[in-house]
Order: structure tokens, then C-alpha cells, then sequence
């Protein structure tokens, strides 16, 4: 179980106020459920996610996770701890191959044939063509994105949060995709959390949180909350209103 | 040799026993051992210089020469002479390469000057790799010198690796390539501490449809010191490209100044260079699948290597 309470993040702004990014985020997600996370942009979602795997240092509250306490804990020992995070953005390494990447996640010396070829197919990609290439400049946003997300199914965590898995990747791989997070879903092996606006992924869910202004604004069933999403796509611009007095 | 010996040599030319094929064993300055094949001769210089002739039949395929060098004895310097003179149409691969085991406090130097002539249509992989170990405080120093004179449609590629305990070294490579033929030099090399490494390259595509490619990879750390200078030079209808890429680590500098020079309208010369550090989102990432973040710069520099 993932036991989020009352966690800050605050950053220092120019005139030395703090800004709170996250402010006060509780927050509880059950062995093997599928939970999705929405909101505006700039709400605190990806802040959020990477606070869990301590890529931010959170400034105030607690993050425990199957009981223990990774508040105090480095990346790696969080990592080790069972916590994986697919980067929203995923760096590119010159000279590093696909198949090294997959296998550091999988914590192997090396892979077999038929552990690149299922990670690989799980995002739509075939490990023929793709298993020797560098994870550098070469593949565009997408493949870089969709092999990023295989080493995330390689490491085969207790939990698996993906930031926006589907930003940058086209319909057919996205198809393979949703599939992908249903069948680990189904396995019930693994948490998962994943930051999404779409909603065939926000159909999977057991649950949705909407993080808006860095706080959780809404939480709940699916059937419960996505309604409420889809009904507040209502006009109102503020600043239009204001031109029109 | 003895068991340093062979430590060394299992460094440069990953050989734990004498190799197939033609071979030149050089320690400390003198030959240890040699063996000839039906296609492929060496030969000590007649003219007293210290070094050998390798003399590849035309047509040999498949067979490969070690030409290692190995030196124990502190305070040495040894200078050699290896000519190559590879027949038309042979196919082979050579590996040299030189190990210095310093445990004395005397400087320990290896220069070689290594001349290639490789006949029409020829093709020769060449591996050399340059290392240093050893407890003394005696300097390791090796100032390779290659030439390569391609004939039509002969090629050679030339992996030229030195990842660790040489303290100085300055590397001249020099080619020219004739008509549909090729060159491609793949370097790569790794200085830590106080050492310097200095790497000048020039590759001249003489002939018309000659290719040359240089791709050299470095990485720098502690307060070492790099200059890269390779040249490319089109002096007809060619295609040249230079590629150069450091990571700088710790107090290191890396110069870097790569040059095409072209002779021909028709040359397509292009040449790319970056320094720059280890991307923190790289360490991150790797971090993130349980490394640590000691594990995860190790981790990249080996790919970068590589």
C-alpha cells in the first residue's frame, strides 16, 4: 500500500518566499489497484510523482510505502525499495543500447531473446529492429518514450508510476499500450499510478485524483469522479469576462 | 614473458596464450617471439633499425597478425619501425597495440612509428590498444605515429583505444586514401589524474569516391588534459566526416578542433564536435532503476566508451 500524508514540496522564489508546489497532498492507494492521476497543467501532478520516487526532496510529510517509511531515502534506495517511475521526458544516452537499458532495469548482467522481445512488444515495438540501437538522438520522441515505459514493465516494481505514458505516441502503439496496463492490472502484481489526461486510460482506473494547485481536489471511484471531470469543460474565461465589462 | 608479462598482454591484445597465425612478440626493446604463415612474412629490418616488415601475400584472407609490445623494465625507452605491406585483394586483421608495466621511478616510453601500405583492393582491420599499470612513479609515456597509403578501392578501419594508465601520450595519424577507397578511424580514449593526451589526425581523400570517417570518443576527469585535432581534407569527389565527442568530468580540460579542408567542388566534408558533462537526468534515470548514483556514471561512461 502507497500512504501518502500531508506531503509539501516547496521551492524558494526570487524574492525569497516559499512556494508551495505541493501543499499538503494525503493520499492512500491499495495493493494492485490502478489509479489515475488528472488535472490541469501545472497543478503538481509530475512534481507529485517524482516526490514519491525522490527525485524531489518533499519538504514536509511522509510518503510510506508498504509500510515503510522512504521519506529519508535516496532514489536508489527507493528504487531498490520497489518503487519505479517513468520519466515524463526520458533522457537519451549516447552509447548506451536499448538491450543494456533493459537489462540494468531488469537487474540482469544480460537478456535473453525472449525477455527483450516481451518488454519491447508490450509498447509496440519490435526487438529485432530495436534491441541494438542506442537510446540516443537517433529514435525520435516517441520510441524514446515507448522503450522508457519498457523499462519500467523490465523492472517489474511493486509500484509503477508512469507520467503521461501517452504524450508523443501514435494511436496503434497507444492501443498496445492501454492494453498493456490492463493486463498488469489484471495480474494484480503491481500498484499502479499514472498520470494521464486520456481517457481510455482514465477507463481503466479503480480510482482518479485530480491534483489541481498542488492539492488533491478531488478523489474517488471512477464512476464517481469522471463525470464531475467531464461536466466542469464549461467555458469561463476570467480574463474575457473582464474585457467584456 | 612472465606472468606480469602476460597480465599486460592479455590488456592489449586479449591473448592468454600465443595466438593463431602470424605473430610478433616485442619485450623490453628485443623480440620474444615470432611466427610466420605460408601468406604472411615478418621480417626484422635489414637496415639495423630497431622494428620489422609484415608482408601479407596478395589475395590472403582470414588470417590476422598480433604485433604486440610489451614493456616491464623501468626507465626505457624504445622506439620501433613496423612497416606493413599488404598485397592486392588480402583481407586480414592486425593487432598491435603496447602495455608498459612501470614499477620503478624512470620514465618508460614506447613510441612507434607505424607505416601501412595496403595494395588495390585490400582490406585490413587494425585493433590497437594503449595501457599502463604498474606502482612506480616513473612516467608511461607512448607517442604512436601511423601512416596509411591506401591504394583504389582498399580500405581499412582502425580502432585505436586508450582507457587507462598512460600519462602522456601524443598520437600523429596520418592518411591518405586513394580512389574508392576508405578509411575509418575509431578512437576513443579516457584520461584521468594528471595525464595528457594529445591526438592529431589528418585524413587526406585523394582519389575520386574515397570515403574517411573519424568518430573519436573521449572522456576526461580529474585534472587531465585532451587535445583533439583531426583533419579531413577532400582533394577530389569524396565524402569526409569528423565527429568528435568528450565528456569532461572533475577539473579536466578537453580542446577540441576538428578542421575539413576542402580542394574540390565536388567534396562533401561535414564535421561535428561537443564537450559537455554527464546530464544529471541521465544519473537520475539509472538511479531510479537501483543504481547507485557511483553505478550510474560508471554505468555511462562504459556505453559512451564503448
Amino acid at each position: 500500500m502507497l500512504e501518502i500524508s500531508h506531503l509539501r514540496y516547496d521551492v524558494t522564489a526570487e524574492d525569497g518566499e516559499a512556494l508551495g508546489i505541493l501543499r499538503d497532498v494525503s493520499l492512500t492507494v491499495g495493493d494492485g489497484k490502478l489509479v489515475v492521476i488528472t488535472g490541469p497543467n501545472g497543478g503538481g501532478k509530475t512534481t507529485l510523482a517524482r516526490t514519491i520516487m525522490g527525485l524531489n526532496q518533499s519538504t514536509g510529510g511522509t510518503i510510506r510505502w508498504n509500510g515503510a517509511d522512504l521519506t529519508g531515502l535516496s532514489i536508489t534506495e527507493r528504487a531498490r525499495a520497489g518503487v519505479s517511475y517513468g520519466f515524463q521526458q526520458p533522457p537519451r544516452f549516447k552509447g548506451l543500447k536499448v538491450r543494456d537499458l533493459l537489462a540494468l532495469a531488469a537487474g540482469k548482467d544480460s537478456l535473453t531473446p525472449a525477455e527483450g522481445c516481451q518488454y519491447l512488444t508490450q509498447v509496440g515495438l519490435c526487438a529485432d529492429d530495436y534491441i541494438d540501437r542506442e537510446v540516443d538522438a537517433s529514435l525520435s520522441g516517441g520510441e524514446v518514450k515507448r522503450i522508457e515505459i519498457a523499462t519500467i514493465l523490465a523492472r517489474k516494481a511493486g509500484l509503477m508510476i508512469f507520467d503521461e505514458p501517452e504524450a508523443g505516441i501514435d494511436l496503434w502503439s497507444f492501443a498496445k499500450l492501454t492494453e498493456t496496463f490492463e493486463t498488469i492490472h489484471k495480474r494484480g502484481e503491481s500498484t499502479l499510478l499514472i498520470i494521464s489526461h486520456q481517457e481510455r486510460i482514465i477507463q481503466l482506473a479503480d480510482e482518479i485524483v485530480v491534483i489541481e494547485k498542488g492539492e488533491v481536489a478531488k478523489q474517488g471511484p471512477r464512476d464517481e469522479i469522471f463525470p464531475q471531470i467531464m461536466a466542469r469543460t464549461v467555458p469561463g474565461c476570467g480574463y474575457m469576462k473582464e474585457a467584456d465589462r | 614473458m612472465d606472468k606480469t608479462e602476460w597480465k599486460v598482454l592479455k590488456e592489449i591484445a586479449e591473448l592468454e596464450k600465443v595466438p593463431q597465425g602470424a605473430y610478433n612478440f616485442r619485450v623490453n626493446g628485443k623480440l620474444d617471439a615470432r611466427s610466420v604463415t605460408a601468406n604472411i612474412d615478418i621480417e626484422s629490418k635489414a637496415d639495423g633499425k630497431p622494428g620489422i616488415d609484415i608482408i601479407v601475400k596478395p589475395g590472403t584472407k582470414g588470417e590476422s597478425v598480433h604485433i604486440p609490445v610489451v614493456l616491464s623494465q623501468s626507465g626505457l625507452t624504445d622506439v620501433v619501425y613496423n612497416d606493413f605491406y599488404i598485397g592486392e585483394g588480402a583481407d586480414v586483421d592486425i593487432v598491435a597495440g603496447c602495455g608498459i608495466h612501470n614499477t620503478g621511478c624512470e620514465t618508460s616510453q614506447h613510441d612507434g612509428i607505424h607505416v601501412f601500405h595496403i595494395g588495390k583492393n585490400a582490406r585490413v582491420r587494425y585493433v590497437e590498444r594503449h595501457y599502463g599499470e604498474g606502482p612506480g612513479t616513473g612516467e608511461r609515456i607512448l607517442n604512436p605515429r601511423t601512416e596509411v597509403y591506401l591504394e583504389e578501392g582498399a580500405s581499412i578501419t582502425m580502432e585505436m583505444t586508450q582507457i587507462r594508465g598512460v600519462d602522456s601520450t601524443k598520437r600523429d595519424t596520418v592518411a591518405v586514401v586513394g580512389a574508392g577507397g576508405e578509411c575509418i578511424i575509431n578512437e576513443k580514449l579516457l584520461t584521468d589524474g594528471a595525464q595528457f593526451a594529445e591526438s592529431n589526425v589528418e585524413i587526406v581523400l585523394e582519389g575520386a569516391d574515397a570515403t574517411g570517417r573519424v568518430v573519436s570518443r573521449s572522456v576526461a576527469k580529474g585534472t587531465s588534459r585532451q587535445v583533439f585535432h583531426p583533419c579531413m581534407t577532400g582533394k577530389a569527389k569524396c565524402f569526409g566526416h569528423v565527429q568528435c565527442d568528450s565528456i569532461i568530468m572533475d577539473d579536466a580540460r578537453i580542446k577540441s578542433i576538428p578542421a575539413i579542408d576542402a580542394q574540390s567542388v565536388d567534396a562533401q566534408l561535414i564535421h561535428e564536435a561537443a564537450i559537455g558533462r554527464i546530464a544529471g537526468d541521465q544519473i537520475l534515470k539509472l538511479m531510479t532503476l537501483g543504481l547507485t548514483e557511483q553505478e550510474a556514471e560508471e554505468k555511462i561512461l562504459e556505453g559512451f566508451l564503448d
